[in-house]
C-alpha cells in the first residue's frame, strides 16, 4: 500500500514538479523568534477560507432575488438541515475574519514590519483590509432585511452628496433610482465574485512577497532598518540562526487557527445565526437601523461629526485614510524598528485605537437617537411623582405625553438625547425651564407651537419639582418673588407664541 | 514560431525581418484594441447606464382625499411605477401626508434628509424623529434639530377628482429633487 501510494507521488512529481515547487516555500527559513505575534495573518487566511467554502455553499440555497432573498434566508434557518449553523459559521467567522485583519495589521504596525524591504507587502495589505471591509459590508446587505435596506439608504445618501455626478454615482450604485431588485444584484455580484476574486488574487501576491522579503524578526532596540544594507544582514542572520517555516513556525499557526476557530464554531453554535432583522418593506417605517460591529463606529462618527464639514469630511476623510496608510511605509521606510523608539507611531496607534472603541461603544448605545416608543413603553417612576400637587402631575403626564421621555431621562430611564430631568429643577429657574420647553435650541426641539400655555405652566411646575430631597428650586438672581414661593406657578406666564 | 523564416530549414537562429514582426505585432495590438473596445461597450454600458437614465416621475395615487383628516398627519404607502417583479416588496415607499386645511396638504418622504433613515410622526408633540443620528423635524418638515442639513423632502402635491397625488418614483436625496 505504501510502496504503491509512493510511486504513485513519485509518478506525479515527476510530470508535474509540484513538490520540487512547494517544498522550498514550506521549509523557507523565518527567524527564530518569530513566535505566537506571528499567528494572526495566517487565522485571517484561514477564516477567509471558511467564508469561501461556507459562501459557495450558502450560494446554493440563497435566492439572490429582492423579492425572495429574505425568505430564503428564512427557509435556511427553519428548513434546511443544518442551515442555521451554516448562516451562523458565516456570520462569525466573518467577524473573526475582520477581526484577525485588524490585530495582524495592528502587529505589523507596532513592529514597524512594514520597513523596507516590506513596504509593498503591507501595501498590499492594506488593499486586503479594503476588500475585508468590503465584504463585510456586502454580506450585510445579503440579509436583505431592514438593516440592509435602510443601510444601503445611509450609503446612497453619502454617495448623494458627492459634488456635480452625486447622484449619478448614487443611481450607478442603486442599479436604478430605488433601492430594489438591481441593487441586491449588484451587491450579489460584488460579494460572490468581484470581491472575492479580487481577495484571492491579492492574498496570492501577499504571500509571494511575504516569501520574496522574509518575514520579519521581533524589533530589536538598536536594530536600524537600513535599505542599503538590510537585506544582506537579515539573510546572513536567518540564515545563522533561523528555523523552516512549516513545521517550526507552522505548528504555531496551527495551534492558534484550530484554537480560534473552534471558538468561532462554538459562537456560532450558542449564538447563532445573525439576523435577518424585520422585512425590507420601506413602507415600514418603525425600522431602527444600525449597521454590524465592524461598521458601528462609523455611523456613531456620522452622529457626531459637526454639520457644517459634514460633507466634507464623509467624503473626503476615506480616500484621505487610504492613502495614510498606503503612503506610510514609504514615508518611514527605515530606522529603528522596536516601539520603544518609535513613541509617536504608539501614542497615534494608541489615539485610534481608542477612539475607534469608543466610537463603538457610542454606536452601540447611540445617545443621540431618540428612544422612539419610550413615552408609551416607559413609566414615570413612582418615586417622582409621590408627592406631587395636582397641577405637577398634570405637568408629569404632559411630559410624557409630548415625548419628551424619548429625549430625556428621569431617573435613569428614558432617552439620552438631552440631560437625564431629575433634577432639572435645581438647576434651572422657572423662567429658564419655561424658555427653553418654549424655544428648543441645543438640538431640542421647540415646544411653543405645540403647547398651550396651561400645558406650559404645568409642564414648568413638574419640572420645577425635579428636584432631590432638600434643595430649594433654582433662581436666577434678582427672580425675585418666584423663588420665595417655590412650587407655586407665577402670576402670569409669558403668552405662548402661535 | 518559426513560421517567420519559414525558407531555411533546421536550426535556423536568424531572426525573421524586423519590419515583417513589428507590422504583424502592430497589426495585433490594433485589432485587440479595436476588439477590447467593442467588447466593452456592453461591459461598461450595462454598469454604467442607471447614471445617465432620466428617471422620470409620475404622478401616483394615494387614494381619496377623505382617508387624511383635516389636522392630521398619516402614513401613506403607494406603489413605485416602472418596478420590475423581481423588486419584491422593495417596490413600495411611504410618504407623510400632513392634511391642512382648506384641503391643503404636504407630503413628506419618510427618508430623513441627514442620511436617509425612516422618520415618524408623534402626533402629540408634532414632530418627526429619526432613530439613526436624531434628526428632528417640524410638523410642516422644517428642520428642528438634529444633524439634518435642510428639512424634510416634500413631493409636489395635486388634487383630481377628489384623490391626492403626488410627483414621485425615485429615492429622495439631497441632490434629487423628489
Ligand atoms: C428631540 C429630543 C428632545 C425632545 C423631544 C425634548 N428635548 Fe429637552 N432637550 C433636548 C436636548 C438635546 C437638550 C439639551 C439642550 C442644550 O444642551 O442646550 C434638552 C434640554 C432640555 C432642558 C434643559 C435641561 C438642562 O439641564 O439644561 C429641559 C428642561 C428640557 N429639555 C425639557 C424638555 C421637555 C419638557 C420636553 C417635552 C416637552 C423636551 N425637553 C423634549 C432634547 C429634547
Amino acid at each position: 500500500m505504501i510502496r504503491w501510494l509512493r510511486s504513485l507521488i513519485g509518478w506525479t512529481e515527476e510530470r508535474s514538479g509540484a513538490i520540487a515547487m512547494v517544498a522550498p516555500i514550506m521549509t523557507h527559513r523565518v527567524p527564530r523568534d518569530a513566535k505566537w505575534w506571528y499567528v494572526f495573518g495566517s487565522a485571517t487566511l484561514m477564516f477567509f477560507t471558511i467564508q469561501i467554502v461556507s459562501g459557495i455553499l450558502l450560494a446554493t440555497l440563497y435566492a439572490p432575488s429582492a423579492a425572495e432573498a429574505y425568505l430564503s434566508l428564512v427557509y435556511i434557518d427553519q428548513q434546511v438541515p443544518m442551515g442555521w449553523l451554516l448562516r451562523a459559521l458565516h456570520a462569525w467567522s466573518s467577524n473573526a475574519m475582520v477581526l484577525m485583519v485588524v490585530v495582524h495589521m495592528s502587529q505589523v504596525f507596532l513592529h514597524a514590519s512594514f520597513k523596507y524591504p516590506r513596504e509593498l507587502t503591507w501595501m498590499v495589505g492594506v488593499l486586503l483590509l479594503l476588500c475585508t471591509l468590503a465584504l463585510a459590508f456586502t454580506g450585510q446587505i445579503m440579509r436583505w432585511d431592514q438593516d440592509a435596506y435602510w443601510g444601503l439608504g445611509i450609503g446612497a445618501s453619502i454617495v448623494d452628496r458627492v459634488p456635480v455626478f452625486g447622484n449619478q454615482l448614487r443611481n450607478i450604485m442603486l442599479g436604478g433610482p430605488i433601492i430594489g431588485g438591481a441593487t441586491l444584484s449588484r451587491f450579489f455580484a460584488l460579494h460572490v465574485f468581484v470581491l472575492p476574486g479580487l481577495t484571492i488574487a491579492l492574498v496570492g501576491l501577499h504571500l509571494a512577497l511575504i516569501l520574496k522579503g522574509g518575514i520579519s524578526e521581533m524589533p530589536q532596540v538598536g536594530q536600524v532598518v537600513t535599505p542599503e544594507t538590510y537585506r544582506k544582514e537579515y539573510e546572513a542572520r536567518v540564515h545563522k540562526t533561523g528555523v523552516p517555516f512549516f513545521p517550526d513556525a507552522a505548528q504555531r499557526d496551527m495551534v492558534f487557527c484550530g484554537l480560534s476557530l473552534i471558538v468561532v464554531m462554538a459562537l456560532a453554535v450558542w449564538c447563532g445565526p445573525v439576523g435577518p432583522s424585520g422585512v425590507p418593506d420601506p413602507t415600514v417605517i418603525n425600522a431602527n437601523p444600525r449597521p454590524d460591529a465592524a461598521f458601528l463606529w462609523i455611523f456613531a462618527a456620522m452622529a457626531l461629526l459637526p454639520p457644517q464639514i459634514e460633507t466634507f469630511l464623509l467624503l473626503a476623510s476615506p480616500p484621505l485614510i487610504v492613502l495614510g496608510l498606503l503612503a506610510m511605509p514609504l514615508l518611514a521606510n527605515r530606522g529603528e524598528r522596536a516601539p520603544t523608539r518609535r513613541p509617536i507611531a504608539v501614542i497615534a496607534f494608541t489615539t485610534i485605537a481608542v477612539a475607534i472603541a469608543a466610537l463603538s461603544w457610542l454606536g452601540v448605545t447611540s445617545p443621540w437617537s431618540p428612544v422612539m416608543d419610550a413615552w408609551t413603553s416607559v413609566p414615570t417612576p413612582v418615586n417622582m411623582v409621590k408627592q406631587l400637587t395636582p397641577l405637577q402631575m398634570q405637568g408629569a403626564l404632559v411630559v410624557q405625553y409630548q415625548q419628551c421621555r424619548n429625549c430625556h431621562a428621569l431617573d435613569g430611564t428614558g432617552g439620552m438625547r438631552g440631560p437625564e430631568l431629575k433634577n432639572v429643577g435645581a438647576r434651572l429657574s422657572w423662567d429658564q425651564l419655561v424658555r427653553q420647553v418654549q424655544q428648543g435650541g441645543g438640538n431640542m426641539p421647540a415646544y411653543g407651537k405645540t403647547l398651550s400655555s396651561a400645558q406650559t405652566t404645568a409642564l414648568a411646575a413638574f419640572l420645577q419639582s425635579c428636584r432631590t430631597d432638600g434643595v430649594g428650586p433654582a433662581t436666577i438672581p434678582g427672580a425675585l418673588e418666584r423663588a420665595a414661593t417655590p412650587d407655586q406657578p407665577p402670576v402670569a406666564v409669558p403668552p405662548v407664541s402661535q | 514560431m518559426n513560421d517567420g523564416c519559414a525558407e531555411c530549414k533546421g536550426g535556423c537562429d536568424q531572426t525573421p525581418p524586423r519590419s515583417r514582426r513589428g507590422v504583424m505585432f502592430m497589426i495585433g495590438a490594433g485589432l485587440m484594441g479595436v476588439g477590447s473596445l467593442v467588447a466593452a461597450v456592453p461591459l461598461l454600458g450595462v454598469l454604467i447606464a442607471p447614471g445617465f437614465r432620466r428617471y422620470g416621475n409620475t404622478w401616483i395615487d394615494l387614494g381619496a382625499v377623505g382617508n387624511f383628516p383635516m389636522g392630521q398627519t398619516r402614513l401613506a404607502s403607494f406603489a413605485i411605477p416602472g418596478s420590475n417583479p423581481n423588486d419584491g416588496q422593495t417596490a413600495t415607499a411611504a410618504a407623510w401626508v400632513r392634511s391642512m386645511e382648506g384641503q391643503k396638504f404636504q407630503v413628506f418622504a419618510v427618508n430623513c434628509a441627514h442620511l436617509g433613515c425612516p422618520v415618524k410622526w408623534f402626533q402629540q408633540s408634532r414632530l418627526f424623529m429619526c432613530p439613526c443620528h436624531g434628526g428632528v423635524y417640524y410638523e410642516d418638515g422644517s428642520r428642528a434639530s438634529g444633524p439634518p442639513p435642510r428639512g424634510l423632502f416634500e413631493y409636489p402635491v395635486k388634487v383630481e377628482n377628489g384623490h391626492l397625488l403626488i410627483d414621485a418614483g425615485r429615492l429622495p436625496g439631497l441632490q434629487e429633487s423628489v
